[in-house]
């Protein structure tokens, strides 16, 4: 019953699941830039998961502290990201990707 | 055991299924919520490898703040997502085949890969910590060893939230709005005026 035995890499293939996705999700949504961004907290979520695993897996709790680390930087990448979003959406009444690139200059 | 595989299993599929209904429903409210869902699978999980403040703060920071946020800006904004969801079935072959690949890719590293880690490599052993709570021995590093790292975070905190601010804040025309100090600087001689009116004249 090795199936019932849940180890370091149950955890790790989850993870790699949960990244992939991630990214399909940006390939899928090339238009829509709300959906990148909840990919995107999808992948980070995905590493996470990794380190909490192998923080368990070692008995070492430096994982766990820098998931800490990742959440608060996972935070404040949404909130900018999402700020942005609102600017571009008055500018041009549009979140479309394609779009964005007439903003340069 | 069997018990703990039983929950690693159910919050795992439910996980993957949910942030797949995440990347592929048409209206992105159900997306953000389903998104929720996921969060709190994590959490799940994050407590059964015995994660549990981990877990608190993956609820309390995503659910409460970034989930709540990402529901904001959807529900804020007034934008016509069935046109932007028209590309989705052009790309679907390819995004297929670059995620079989890579999860491909990933397995055979993790499969072929037997140990991870010399076990002299550690840096933080749980055994430092007796039985301390998870929370209590997070804490007990966080705030001596990794103090810099910690108001670094802070400060990256701080400025998204300078710069969230100054990014959404506009002036609007015809609003009249409070000015505080103009109030103040006012003084009886400039604001009231004392005229004599004579009769049948009235005033200017």
């Amino acid at each position: 019953m090795e199936y019932f035995e849940i180890g370091i890499n149950h955890f790790l293939i989850l993870s790699s699941i949960i990244f992939v996705i991630g990214i399909c999700g940006i390939f899928l949504n090339r238009k829509s830039i709300i959906i990148i961004l909840m990919s995107i907290e999808l992948m980070l979520l995905a590493v996470n998961i990794n380190m909490v695993a192998f923080s368990s897996h070692l008995n070492d709790l430096m994982g766990q502290v820098f998931t800490m680390f990742i959440l608060t930087v996972a935070a404040a990448e949404a909130a900018i990201g999402l700020a942005i979003l609102v600017v571009f959406y008055r500018k041009k009444n549009s979140i479309e990707v394609d779009d964005i690139s007439e903003l340069n200059g | 055991m069997i018990i703990y595989s039983l929950f690693f299993y159910i919050f795992a599929s439910l996980l993957c299924i949910s942030s797949l209904i995440v990347i592929s429903v048409k209206n992105p409210v159900h997306s953000v919520l389903w998104l929720i869902f996921s969060f709190f699978n994590a959490a799940g999980l994050f407590i059964l490898v015995g994660a549990e403040f981990l877990a608190m703060t993956l609820v309390i920071v995503y659910v409460g703040a970034v989930a709540v946020l990402f529901l904001f800006v959807v529900m804020m904004l007034n934008i016509n997502f069935t046109k932007i969801k028209e590309a989705f079935h052009k790309n679907l072959p390819i995004c297929i085949l670059i995620g079989l690949v890579l999860l491909v890719d990933l397995f055979l590293i993790i499969s072929k890969s037997s140990s991870f880690v010399q076990e002299n490599s550690k840096s933080l052993p749980f055994s430092n910590f007796g039985d301390l709570t998870n929370t209590h021995a997070i804490g007990s590093v966080l705030y001596t060893n990794f103090m810099p790292i910690f108001l670094i975070a802070g400060l990256i905190l701080l400025v998204a939230m300078i710069s969230a601010i100054i990014l959404t804040h506009r002036k609007r025309e015809n609003v009249k709005r409070q000015n505080a100090s103009k109030q103040f600087s006012r003084s009886v001689q400039d604001s009231i005026e004392i005229v004599k009116v004579e009769v049948g004249k009235g005033v200017k």
